[in-house]
C-alpha cells in the first residue's frame, strides 16, 4: 500500500508537468489547428534558462530558498513567453494561410533549430541543478513520507492550472480565445483581434512549459538538451489524450498518463513504461476517436 | 416495383428528430423533386439514402434490395449516385480527374495490375477517359477538361459535379439543390440537363428551392416539414395544398 | 517542354551511373544513405503524400524488415536477397493488422497514434521481445547480400544496388501514381467524403496505401540490414520517421522527384557542411523554416497527371 501511494503521488507531481506542458501543446492546437513541435524545446530552454540564472544570479542566498524558486519561476516563465511569442512571429505567422502539414514542417524546423542552439550554448551532456536550493524534507501525510518538492510541484501546477482555467473562463481575453477556437472568420467578424489572441497563446502557453521545465530541473536534478522531445511527446500524448484543443481536457490527460506511466512502472514493468502509456492511448483513441474530453462531432455531408 | 423506396424512416440527433416517420416512393424513369422550408430535414434523407448515415429506424429500399447497413461507396456501385449541396469537389484536380473519380467504381484494376501496366488495365484507363470526357461534353464542360475545379465558375463546378455523379454509371441520381447560386440562364439550362438525364434512363431524385424549377421540370413532388412528409403528389396538387401553403407562407394567425 | 525533362533525367542518371568512379568510399557510402533514406520516403510517400494520411511512425515498418532479414539470415542462412520480398510481406502483414484500426481516425490523432506504434516497436525491441531481437544491442553477423555469386560489401557495389532499386522503385511508383490505384488514393487526400461519394472504398484504399508502404519500407530494412550487417534498436526511434516526414513535405509531398531530392537535402547536406560541425544543425532548423515559408508545397511540389489530350482522344474515337 505505501508503494502504491509513493507511486500515485510521484505519478501526480509528473502528470502535472505533463499536463503544464499539454496546455500550451492544446491551447495552440485550439487557435491555429497546428501541433507547435517546438514545443517541447520551449520547455527544455526553461530549464536551462533556470538553471543559468540560479547559478548566476545566486538568488538562494539572498532571498531564502522559496523566494528564491518564486522569483525564478517568474523570471523563467517570462524569458519563454517572449521566445515563445517570436516563434510564432516567425516560424508561424507567415505560414498561416498555407497547407497544414507545411507549418508542421516549419514547426520541426524551429525544433531543431532550438535543441541544437541549447545544445551550442550549454553542451550535449547531462547538467546539474544545484541540489542545495529546496530543503530535502519530508512531509508525514496520514502516515506517508512525502518528499516536500513533490507537494510543492503538484500544488504549483495545479495552481497554474486553476489561474489558467478562470483566465481562459471568466476574462474578455479568455472569452476571445475560446471564440477564436470555435470558428477565427467569425471571431474576427466578431471585432476580435484573432493575431492578438494568437500571440497571446503564445505567450501563455511557452510560459507554463517553462515553468514545467523548471520544476523538472528542481524535482530530477539534472537535465539534458533532448529531454523536451521525450516530455514533449508525453504531453502532446496526454493533449491528444484528454481531447485536443480542449483546456480541461490537457489537464486531465497529463495527470492521467503521469499516474498510468507512474503505476505502470511499479507493476507491470519498468522496461515497458514508455510502451504502456502509447498502449493505453491507442485503445482509448480505438473505443474515443475524439479523446476523453473530446466533442464528438457528427461529419458533416 | 419503384426503384426507391423509404418505409417509416427516422433519424434523430440527440434528441431532435431530423428525419420522422418518412415513408415515400420513387417510381423508375421519374424526375421528384424534394421540397420544404430549410432545416427541414431533407439533405439529412439524401444522407440516409446514399449511407452516409444510418436511419435509427426504418428500411430504404434500392432495386428491392435494403441499402441501410451498406457503406457509401456499394451505394454507389449499386446505382444511386449523389450530388452535394455545399459542392464537394476535389478542388485541386483538374475538371476530368474529378469525373474520372465517378468512374472508378466501374474499374477493376488494382494496385498490381497498375504498377505491372498490363493489357486490360490499359484498354480499362482509355475506357474510362472516353467516358468521363464524353460526361463532361453531356453536362456541357468539354472544353473545361483540363481546367482546374477550383477555377470553375459557382455554376459550373455544379455541372461538373453532376458529370461526376453520372460517371459511376447510376441508374438514380440525387441532386442536392443543383440551381444553388446559378444564374437564370445557367438554371434554364439545368431544366434542360436534368431532363436529358432522365431520357437517359437516370431516374432523378432532387432538392431545390427554386420554386419555378422543381414545378418545371418534376413530376412528383414530396415536401417536408420538421423532418415529417406533410404532402405528395404532382406539381398542381401541390400548389393547391393548404398544408403547404401553410408551412412556405405561414398562417393568418401568426 | 517535356523533352527537357527527359533530357534531364537522362542527364542526372548518367551522372549517378559514373559517380562512384569519382568519389571515394566515405562520399559513396554517404549517397549509399541518400538512397536508401529516399527510397523509404517513397514508400513513405504512397501514405502521407498521395494518400495525405499524417504518418509519422515509418520507422516501424523499415524496423521490421531489417529484423525479419536479420533474424532469418543469422539463424536460417538464407540468403540476404532472398528474404527481401518476404521481409516487404511481414512489414506488409504488420501494417495490416495495426492499421485496420487507426486509420478512421482524423489528422493529428493518426499522427500521435503513429508516433506511438513506433515507439512501442522499439521498446518492444530493446525488450528483446520473444527472445529473438538481441535486446538493447540487436543483432550482427549478418551476411552480405550475393548476387549469381558476386558478393556485394564495397560501397560503391551496394551504390549499384541501392541506386538500381530506386529506379525499379520509382519506375513501380510512378505507374502507380498514374493510375487508378493512384487516383483513388489522391481522391482521398483531398477530400474522403466526396471520394466515398463517388464511389471509393476509401477505408480499403487507406489500408492499401499502409501496406504498400510498409511492404516497401520492409524491402529497405533488408538492404539496410545488408548494408550495416549489425542493427540495433536505436536506428529505428521516433527521430528517423521525423526525418522521413521531413523529407517528404520538404521536397514535395506526392511528387516523386520532390521526395528524392529531399532525400539530398535532409540526408546529403548535413553531410557537406560537416566543417561547421556543430552549427550545422542548428543552421539546418532555420533553413527548414524559411523553405517553408518561401515554399509552402515544398521544392518540387507535383505536377498535375497527364492525360491524353482531348483532341488527339477524339481523332482515335474517328479511326475504325
Amino acid at each position: 500500500m505505501e508503494q502504491f501511494f509513493q507511486q500515485l503521488t510521484n505519478g501526480l507531481a509528473v502528470g502535472g508537468i505533463y499536463a503544464l506542458i499539454a496546455l500550451g501543446y492544446t491551447m495552440v492546437y485550439g487557435v491555429l489547428k497546428l501541433i507547435n513541435f517546438a514545443h517541447g524545446d520551449l520547455f527544455t530552454i526553461g530549464a536551462y534558462l533556470g538553471l543559468t540564472l540560479l547559478t548566476s544570479l545566486g538568488l538562494a542566498d539572498r532571498l531564502g530558498p522559496l523566494g528564491a524558486v518564486l522569483l525564478l519561476a517568474v523570471m523563467v516563465m517570462g524569458l519563454v513567453a517572449i521566445i515563445g511569442a517570436m516563434l510564432e512571429r516567425i516560424a508561424y505567422r507567415p505560414l498561416r494561410e498555407s497547407p497544414r502539414l507545411s507549418a508542421v514542417v516549419s514547426a520541426l524546423g524551429a525544433s531543431i533549430f532550438f535543441q541544437n542552439a541549447v545544445m551550442l550554448i550549454y553542451g550535449a551532456r547531462f547538467r546539474v541543478y544545484p541540489h542545495d536550493i529546496l530543503p530535502k524534507i519530508a512531509v508525514n501525510i496520514f502516515g506517508l513520507q512525502i518528499p516536500l518538492i513533490r507537494i510543492l510541484m503538484l500544488l504549483t501546477s495545479v495552481l497554474l492550472m486553476v489561474a489558467l482555467y478562470l483566465f481562459i473562463q471568466r476574462t474578455k481575453i479568455g472569452t476571445a480565445i475560446r471564440a477564436a477556437a470555435i470558428d477565427q472568420g467569425a471571431a474576427r467578424l466578431m471585432g476580435i483581434d484573432v493575431d492578438k489572441v494568437i500571440m497571446i497563446v503564445f505567450l501563455i502557453g511557452p510560459s507554463l512549459g517553462g515553468a514545467a521545465g523548471l520544476m523538472v530541473g528542481l524535482y530530477y536534478g539534472q537535465i539534458n538538451f533532448t529531454m523536451g522531445w521525450v516530455y514533449g511527446l508525453k504531453a502532446f500524448t496526454a493533449a491528444i489524450l484528454g481531447g485536443i484543443g480542449n483546456i480541461p481536457g490537457a489537464m486531465v490527460g497529463g495527470i492521467l498518463l503521469g499516474v498510468i506511466e507512474a503505476l505502470g512502472a511499479a507493476y507491470i514493468s519498468i522496461a515497458w513504461k514508455d510502451a504502456i502509456a502509447f498502449c493505453v492511448l491507442i485503445l482509448i483513441l480505438i473505443v474515443r476517436p475524439t479523446g476523453l474530453l473530446g466533442e464528438r462531432v457528427a461529419e458533416k455531408v | 416495383m419503384s426503384l426507391l423506396q423509404l418505409d417509416k424512416v427516422t433519424k434523430t440527433f440527440g434528441g431532435l428528430k431530423a428525419v420522422d416517420n418518412v415513408s415515400c416512393t420513387v417510381e423508375r424513369g421519374s424526375i421528384v423533386g424534394l421540397i420544404g422550408p430549410n432545416g427541414a430535414g431533407k439533405t439529412t434523407i439524401f444522407n440516409l439514402i446514399t449511407g452516409n448515415y444510418r436511419p435509427d429506424q426504418g428500411d430504404i429500399r434500392f432495386e428491392e434490395r435494403s441499402v441501410i447497413k451498406l457503406p457509401t461507396h456499394l451505394i454507389v456501385a449499386l446505382g444511386i449516385a449523389r450530388t452535394f449541396q455545399t459542392i464537394r469537389l476535389f478542388q485541386k484536380l483538374s475538371a476530368l480527374e474529378n469525373v474520372l473519380a465517378g468512374c472508378h467504381c466501374r474499374m477493376h484494376a488494382g494496385a498490381l495490375a497498375a504498377m505491372a501496366r498490363l493489357p486490360f488495365q490499359r484498354r480499362e484507363e482509355r475506357k474510362a477517359l472516353e467516358l468521363a470526357l464524353g460526361e463532361l461534353r453531356f453536362v456541357g464542360l468539354g472544353q473545361q477538361a483540363d481546367q482546374m475545379a477550383a477555377n470553375l465558375s459557382y455554376g459550373n463546378q455544379r455541372l461538373l459535379e453532376i458529370a461526376r455523379a453520372l460517371a459511376t454509371q447510376p441508374r438514380l441520381i440525387i441532386l442536392d439543390e443543383p440551381a444553388g447560386g446559378m444564374n437564370d440562364q445557367e438554371t434554364a439550362a439545368l431544366v434542360e440537363l436534368i431532363r436529358s438525364i432522365r431520357d437517359r434512363g437516370v431516374t432523378v431524385l432532387l432538392i431545390e428551392h427554386d420554386m419555378s424549377l422543381v414545378m418545371k421540370v418534376c413530376e412528383q413532388i414530396v415536401v417536408v416539414e420538421y423532418g415529417s412528409k406533410i404532402a405528395e403528389g404532382d406539381p398542381a396538387a401541390i400548389k393547391q395544398n393548404p398544408r403547404v401553403i401553410e408551412a412556405y407562407l405561414g398562417t393568418d394567425e401568426e | 517542354m517535356k523533352t527537357r525533362r527527359s533530357l534531364i533525367y537522362v542527364l542526372i542518371c548518367g551522372i549517378l551511373v559514373v559517380l562512384p568512379v569519382f568519389l571515394n568510399a566515405y562520399w559513396v557510402d554517404v549517397l549509399n544513405n541518400v538512397g536508401l533514406y529516399a527510397i523509404l520516403a517513397l514508400s513513405l510517400n504512397v501514405i502521407l503524400g498521395y494518400a495525405g494520411m499524417f504518418h509519422m511512425g515509418h520507422a516501424a515498418f523499415y524496423a521490421i524488415g531489417a529484423y525479419t532479414t536479420a533474424i532469418l539470415n543469422t539463424t536460417y542462412h538464407i540468403p540476404v536477397l532472398w528474404l527481401m520480398p518476404l521481409s516487404g510481406l511481414v512489414a506488409g502483414f504488420f501494417a495490416l493488422i495495426v492499421a485496420r484500426p487507426i486509420i478512421h481516425l482524423r489528422g493529428d490523432y493518426l499522427l500521435i497514434v503513429t508516433i506511438g506504434m513506433v515507439e512501442i516497436v522499439r521498446i518492444a525491441l530493446i525488450n528483446n521481445v520473444f527472445g529473438i531481437t538481441g535486446g538493447a544491442n540487436g543483432i550482427f553477423g549478418i551476411a552480405r547480400p550475393e548476387f549469381f555469386g558476386f558478393r556485394i560489401r564495397q560501397p560503391h557495389e551496394f551504390f549499384y544496388l541501392i541506386w538500381a532499386f530506386m529506379a525499379v522503385t520509382i519506375y513501380l511508383f510512378h505507374r502507380l501514381e498514374n493510375s487508378r490505384f493512384g487516383r483513388a488514393l489522391t481522391y482521398l487526400r483531398e477530400d474522403d467524403v466526396a471520394a466515398e461519394g463517388s464511389g471509393v472504398n476509401t477505408a480499403h484504399y487507406k489500408l492499401a496505401a499502409f501496406v504498400i508502404g510498409a511492404f516497401w519500407a520492409g524491402m529497405v530494412g533488408t538492404l539496410y540490414a545488408a548494408k550495416m550487417t549489425i542493427i540495433a534498436p536505436e536506428s529505428f526511434n521516433f527521430w528517423e520517421s521525423v526525418v522521413l516526414f521531413m523529407i517528404v513535405l520538404l521536397g514535395g509531398s506526392g511528387s516523386i522527384p520532390g521526395v528524392i531530392l529531399g532525400a539530398f537535402l535532409v540526408v546529403g547536406l548535413p553531410e557537406i557542411f560537416r566543417e561547421f560541425a556543430t552549427a550545422r544543425m542548428m543552421i539546418f532548423g532555420a533553413a527548414m523554416v524559411a523553405m517553408m515559408i518561401f515554399r509552402t508545397e515544398g521544392i518540387l511540389p507535383p505536377q498535375p497527371r497527364k492525360y491524353p489530350p482531348v483532341g488527339e482522344l477524339l481523332a482515335d474515337e474517328a479511326k475504325p
